[in-house]
């Protein structure tokens, strides 16, 4: 496999990050495309075990990817150029849209406001969805649901300390290292059991 | 100064941002929202810019919140230079973690991945992400986005569950129930 050019990595995910909608998951597919299959710059398995990784790291995903894919490819260089690539486009458009979109114009113009007034409650509805099916996808059962239930209250209530997202998050993550450490310890137990019995 | 303070919370928005945007929504409520940099109202309005605008969400709030954030906070940071550095500022910062742990950290996890307790944080992870997501869904629902007097209240109920309705059941991309909530609006209100 021929070296990649930094430019043309550069620009191959500017296009990606210009063109998708919705972020993640429908950056993922078409960076495969162009990754994988159009430009052949690594295997599909490759491409998997890097998305493994980005997956499984916390921030953006999308600029996850590209940080995977361009250290493959070219190192650090070739990480920063992907990962600029991914930003620039909606930086540069939400930039825009700030300056000129800004709140008062929203709440001083009339048709503005309504149009605004329609979207917001759409808006949680789509945040509410991905609740549902999150929990369908993981196959979270009703023994667990307490769980989110809490979480979800707790930071709603505002209150201090036990409204930061960050503790939950640690939390989860702890509770989930001590009980599989502690499963592999029985096993371990287990065995040894077995093979004294012998 | 409010640069700092922006840095230090998106640097934990970065940090600790597991389960992807909607879940990054949570945080984000926490550390920029509740200090009042920034009002509910237009934090749903960034969330509904994103959604009809390409890149992720957590970019475009980041560059969004950066820019509005300084002229917020005090009228002489009110010129659009100070916003574009702010904006500058905490796009960059929101992707530094991701970029140092996955190219340090990620060699480590290549080899682990596989690992029993790789997978079981993960898995301890999985059902607090879905209260984050729940969390920020909960929080967005007050008067700001849902109007104060009965008649929008009901109004925005029905519109919210007509697009609850449409996302789980329909194939209908985001964009098109977002313009069609904008439509809807203008009817309506």
């Amino acid at each position: 496999m021929e070296t990649t050019g930094l430019r043309k990595l550069f620009l191959t995910f500017a296009k990606i990050g210009a063109f998708t909608f919705g972020g993640g998951w429908a950056m993922i597919s078409l960076i495969e495309r162009e990754v994988v299959d159009k430009y052949r710059w690594m295997e599909r398995t490759e491409f998997l075990d890097l998305l493994a990784v980005a997956q499984s790291m916390p921030g953006i995903l999308a600029v996850n990817i590209s940080v995977v894919v361009g250290d493959k490819l070219r190192g650090l260089k070739g990480s920063l150029a992907a990962s600029a690539g991914t930003i620039m486009p909606c930086f540069v458009i939400i930039l825009l849209i700030a300056m000129f979109l800004t709140p008062e114009l929203i709440m001083n113009n009339a048709t503005l406001t309504a149009i605004f007034k329609g979207i917001r409650p759409v808006v949680v509805a789509l945040i509410i969805a991905p609740v549902i099916t999150t929990a369908r996808a993981t196959g979270l059962g009703w023994r667990l649901a307490w769980i989110p239930a809490a979480v979800a209250l707790l930071i709603w209530s505002k209150l201090p300390v036990v409204s930061n997202p960050i503790l939950y998050i640690v939390l989860g993550g702890a509770a989930g290292y001590l009980l599989t450490r502690r499963k592999e310890l029985d096993n371990m137990k287990n065995k040894e059991e077995k093979e004294a019995e012998r | 100064m409010i640069y700092l303070r922006l840095i230090w919370s998106y640097l934990k928005i970065g940090f600790f941002g597991f389960g992807g945007g909607y879940a990054m929504l949570a945080l984000i409520e926490n550390e920029i929202v509740t200090p009042g940099w920034i009002t509910q109202q237009t934090f749903t309005d960034i969330v509904a810019i994103s959604q009809m605008t390409p890149g992720p969400i957590g970019i475009n709030s980041a560059t969004y919140i950066g820019y509005v954030a300084p002229q917020v906070s005090s009228p002489a940071l009110a010129s659009p230079l100070w916003g574009i550095l702010g904006a500058l500022l905490c796009t960059l910062v929101v992707v530094l973690p991701s970029f140092i742990l996955v190219r340090y950290a990620g060699h480590y996890i290549m080899r682990h991945r596989d690992s029993a307790v790789i997978k079981g944080i993960f898995t301890g992870l999985r059902p607090v992400i879905i209260g984050l997501i729940a969390s920020a869904a909960l929080i967005l629902m007050n008067e700001q986005n849902f109007g104060s007097t009965t008649p929008d209240i009901i109004k925005s109920v029905i519109l919210s569950a007509a697009g609850l309705a449409l996302v789980l059941f329909t194939k209908i991309h985001p964009i098109y129930i977002i313009i069609g909530a904008g439509i809807a609006g203008l009817i309506l209100f």
